[in-house]
């Protein structure tokens, strides 16, 4: 590849992989809230869809390789939500710590779910 | 068909309806994400942004729509050549007249011929016709398949377990904007007798992407 | 730009969010169909009010954008690519 050329990661077309792995999962219950969080917000106007992507490609290959598919999405969203000024960096760490206090399991930690 | 998670939460050896193992979830060490997700919740339900009502909708939704919607669409392509014609044309209003609300997608139906294939993929994020087919399958969103696809499309079909001959030209459809694709199978022969459902049942997730042809009765 | 103007794709390498893949930079393709302006992304992933940008999608052979590894150089490949992304290659 010529250097002079920033070849992102995230821009895989014709890039040499290996074997398609078609083992397949249903999401879990956390997972899609994150997927409906982004899709209000994202259609009340806080951020587009290109905010979403750009931030998950700025996370970089590392995250991609490491992080599940929705792990990269809630940072993603969380991102935008911070940059678009919904809340605060220290409304969110306060709020964390208080839901981590309140058991061990998402299920006792998200209350009734509501 | 869509599941309830908070009936499977203590099962996640089973499979769910739709074949496939639970994640974990309600029962499992609560997570940085998780708790992540918890708190934007909350904050946005709690400064007015979003409601509680909202999201358990919006969840529902998602759980609502499958390759089913997809495959009446195809199913009345095969037997209404009109319907065919407008979905070629203008495929986002097309799947509206079967009650399929677009909402934002922006649709464009590719016809599989005798002299064409189409298969789709997006080579830069994940882009797919979530409104039509549902979330996307594990595969579609990882590296090897958007790697691959757009150089190598007849090996990565052939793993597919679909061999085309060199008289079949093969396009690839990148999604790297603001439209969605269909591929529109060909109807299998000796189907003539049956009626749209029928026909439907024929119509794989995997045949609307591009990777397989339609099922045989 | 119309049907079937051939085209050639900008091989900018910019460092932010854009939607115009690596592979398919400095490659010739033509027109396939308009399909009329969209907010350019480019603004639009840094929060700003973006400007309409016309999107083509461009059809490119597979001979053009991998050649002596194209499994099929008949073989096709279709993108959709912003016009300020394309340079239209005039016949002489």
């Amino acid at each position: 590849m010529e250097t002079d050329k920033i070849h992102r990661w995230h821009d895989m077309g014709g890039q040499p992989a290996g074997d398609i792995n078609r083992e397949e999962h249903d999401f879990a219950l956390w997972e899609k809230r994150v997927d409906a969080l982004q899709v209000l917000t994202s259609s009340k106007g806080y951020f587009t869809v290109d905010g979403l992507r750009r931030v998950l490609e700025d996370m970089g290959e590392d995250a991609f390789e490491t992080m599940t598919y929705y792990e990269r999405w809630v940072q993603s969203v969380n991102q935008n939500l911070l940059e678009a000024g919904v809340y605060t960096i220290a409304e969110l760490a306060e709020r964390m710590e208080q839901v981590q206090s309140r058991g061990e399991t998402y299920g006792e930690c998200a209350g009734s779910g509501e | 068909m869509p599941h309830d998670h908070h009936d499977h939460s203590d099962d996640t050896q089973g499979l769910s309806p739709s074949g496939h193992p639970y994640k974990p979830d309600q029962d499992h060490k609560l997570t940085r994400w998780q708790a992540m997700e918890i708190a934007m919740r909350e904050l946005l339900i709690e400064k007015g942004i979003v409601t509680a009502a909202e999201i358990t909708a919006t969840v529902e939704q998602m759980d609502r729509r499958s390759p089913a919607d997809g495959a009446k669409v195809v199913a009345r392509a095969w037997v209404d050549p009109a319907f065919k014609a407008r979905l070629l044309q203008n495929g986002t209003e097309a799947i509206r007249e079967i009650g399929v609300e677009p909402g934002v997608l922006k649709l464009i139906a590719v016809e599989n011929t005798p002299e064409v294939h189409n298969v789709v993929v997006c080579t830069l994020c994940s882009c797919y016709p979530r409104n039509l087919l549902g979330l996307p399958p594990d595969w579609y969103k990882q590296r090897a398949y958007r790697s691959r696809v757009v150089k190598t499309p007849r090996k990565v079909l052939a793993e597919f377990g679909l061999e085309l001959p060199d008289t079949v030209q093969v396009r690839v459809h990148d999604s790297t904007a603001d439209m969605r694709y269909l591929v529109l199978p060909a109807r299998p022969e000796g189907t003539d007798k049956l009626d749209e459902t029928a026909l439907a049942a024929l119509v794989s997730r995997d045949a609307m992407i591009g990777v397989a042809t339609a099922r045989h009765p | 730009m119309e049907r079937a103007q051939k085209v050639r794709v900008k091989n900018w390498h910019p460092p932010g969010h854009v939607r115009a893949p690596m592979y398919l930079r400095g490659k010739t393709g033509e027109i396939e169909r308009e399909l009329g302006p969209f907010a350019n992304p480019e603004e639009l992933a840094y929060g700003h009010k973006a400007s309409r940008r016309r999107l083509l999608r461009v059809r490119f052979t597979m001979g053009e954008l991998w050649g002596a590894e194209a499994e099929n150089p008949a073989d096709i490949l279709e993108a959709e690519i912003y016009e300020h992304w394309l340079d239209p290659i005039n016949a002489t």
